[in-house]
C-alpha cells in the first residue's frame, strides 16, 4: 500500500481492544469493520446446535479479520471472538467503500489483496474438509 | 543342474539372510498415546537383536499368527537394545499390536529403509513439518538434532493434528515448547471453543518459522495430500527443492524390495525410501495410479 493510499484511508480507522472471550462481531451482524490485527488471537467460530462453538480458524497479529465489509450484503459470516487480549485497527466498512468508489486504484488494491487472502483461506478450508489425518479417536 | 535365474543371483548377492528372520522381542512398556495410538518399548527376549536403527528407518513388526507391518522407529531416547515404536490402530495387525500388554512377545525384522539425511542438514536451519501420526518418524530426528544441537542452525517444528484429542507425545511437546532453542508451533484442523491454540492447516505455520531459506533443510511427514501442500509451502518460501525431504508410505510387505507391493515409479519405498529427497519423487506424486 502506498503512503498516499494509507493517508487516504487513515481517517476510517480507529484502535480497538478486546478482552479474552469478547466478541468483535457475531454471524449475521452488519460487517461494519475490517479488522487489521495488531496483536493477539481471534477465533473465527460457528455455533453448532449440539456441539457448541466450533473454531474454524484462528487469526493472529498481521492478519485480517472480517472480509464481509467488501462483499454485499455486508454481513459477518462467522462469529469473531478474542481468544486472548487482542488489539486491532478497526477500519470502518462504510467509509472504506466510499473511499474505494472515489479512488479505483485503492479499490482494486484492496479487492486484489482481499481476494488473495480469501482464496488462500478457501484452499485451507478445503484441506481441512478433506480430513486428511484420518479417523477420529 | 539348471542355471540360476537372474532373480536368484540378485537375491544371493544383496539380501542378508537374517533380515528374513524375525528376532524375538518382549513388550517392556506400553503407553496409550490416545484412544487409537499406542507406544511400545520392546527389548530383546534373548541375546540376539536387530541391527541399530537410525531416525527415519523402520522395522517390520510381526504379531505371531496375525501378520507383519512396517513401523517407523519413534524414539531413540533409550538404550541401543530397546526399540520404541508408536502404532496407530488402523487394521487387523496394528490392532493386535495396540492390544499387546507388557510381557507379550513379538517378532522384529530390521532395520530397513533410508534415514533422514542428518549429515547433509548440518550447519543448516531446520524446518520440520509433521501432520498427524507423521510426527512419529520425525520425533527421533528432533531428538537427534536436540542432542547435537550445536551442529544445526535454527530449529522449527511445525505440527498439525486433526483435533486436540488426536495430539500425541504430550510430554515431548511440553518439553519442546519450553526449549528456547526450538521454535515449536502446533495447530489443529478442527476445534471446539475450549481449544485456545491455533486452528488452521499446518502449512500456514511456516509463516511463523524462523529460518534462512537458502540455508535450510526441510523434513516432512504426514498424509500424502498434506505433504504435497507442505512441499509447495517450502518451495514458496524459497527453500531449495533438493533440501526438502519427505517420508513416503506405501504397502510394504517384504521390506527388501522384492515383493513389489510398495513400488512407486522406479522405486521401492521399503528399500529406496521411505525417506526421499523431493526431486526423486516429485514426478510421481501426482500420478493417481501410484
Amino acid at each position: 500500500m502506498t503512503p498516499e493510499m494509507l493517508e487516504f484511508i487513515a481517517g476510517c480507522g480507529k484502535n480497538m481492544h478486546f478482552k479474552p472471550g469478547e466478541f468483535l462481531g457475531k454471524k449475521g451482524d452488519p460487517a461494519d469493520y475490517l479488522y487489521v490485527i495488531r496483536e493477539g488471537n481471534i477465533a473465527a467460530q460457528l455455533l453448532h446446535p449440539t456441539r457448541g462453538s466450533l473454531t474454524i480458524r484462528s487469526l493472529h497479529g498481521g492478519e485480517i479479520a472480517g472480509f464481509s465489509w467488501i462483499i454485499p450484503p455486508y454481513r459477518l459470516q462467522f462469529d469473531l471472538c478474542a481468544v486472548e487480549h487482542t488489539s486491532v485497527i478497526a477500519l470502518d466498512g462504510n467509509c472504506l467503500r466510499k473511499k474505494c468508489e472515489e479512488d479505483y486504484k485503492l479499490g482494486y488494491f484492496l479487492m486484489k489483496h482481499s481476494a488473495t487472502e480469501m482464496i488462500q483461506r478457501l484452499v485451507d478450508t478445503r484441506i481441512q474438509l478433506l480430513d486428511v489425518y484420518g479417523a477420529r479417536v | 543342474m539348471a542355471p540360476e535365474s537372474d532373480y536368484a543371483k540378485v537375491t544371493q548377492q544383496t539380501v542378508q539372510p537374517d533380515v528374513w528372520l524375525p528376532v524375538l522381542y518382549t513388550v517392556q512398556e506400553r503407553k496409550a498415546e490416545n484412544r487409537g495410538i499406542v507406544t511400545l518399548k520392546l527389548a530383546p527376549s534373548e541375546a540376539e537383536m536387530i541391527e541399530s536403527i537410525e531416525p527415519g528407518q523402520f522395522n517390520m513388526l510381526y504379531a505371531f499368527g496375525i501378520g507383519e507391518i512396517p513401523i517407523s522407529i519413534s524414539s531413540l531416547w533409550n538404550s541401543q537394545q530397546q526399540l520404541i515404536h508408536t502404532i496407530q490402530d488402523v487394521g487387523t495387525v496394528s490392532k493386535a499390536f495396540c492390544n499387546l500388554v507388557v510381557g507379550d512377545q513379538v517378532g522384529v525384522r530390521g532395520a530397513f529403509g533410508t534415514s533422514w539425511p542428518l549429515e547433509e542438514a548440518k550447519n543448516k536451519d531446520i524446518v520440520i513439518l509433521a501432520g498427524g501420526v507423521g510426527i512419529v518418524p520425525l520425533r527421533p530426528l528432533i531428538e537427534r538434532i536436540l542432542h547435537d544441537r550445536n551442529d544445526y542452525g535454527k530449529l522449527n517444528v511445525l505440527y498439525g493434528a486433526r483435533s486436540s484429542e488426536n495430539i500425541i507425545f504430550h510430554q515431548d511437546i511440553i518439553s519442546w515448547q519450553a526449549d528456547p532453542t526450538l521454535n515449536f508451533q502446533i495447530t489443529v484442523d478442527h476445534a471446539y471453543s475450549n481449544w485456545r491454540g491455533n486452528v488452521g492447516v499446518v502449512t500456514r505455520l511456516i509463516g511463523n518459522a524462523n529460518f534462512d531459506p537458502r540455508n535450510t533443510a526441510a523434513f516432512i511427514c504426514g498424509p500424502e495430500i498434506m505433504m504435497n501442500y507442505a512441499v509447495h509451502a517450502c518451495l514458496d518460501v524459497d527453500i531449495p527443492e533438493d533440501r526438502v525431504y519427505l517420508s513416503m508410505e506405501r504397502n510394504m510387505k517384504c521390506a527388501t524390495g522384492f515383493c513389489g507391493h510398495c513400488q512407486f515409479g522406479p522405486y521401492f519405498v521399503c528399500k529406496d525410501g521411505a525417506v526421499f529427497a523431493y526431486p526423486q519423487v516429485k514426478s510421481y506424486l501426482n500420478i493417481a495410479e501410484l
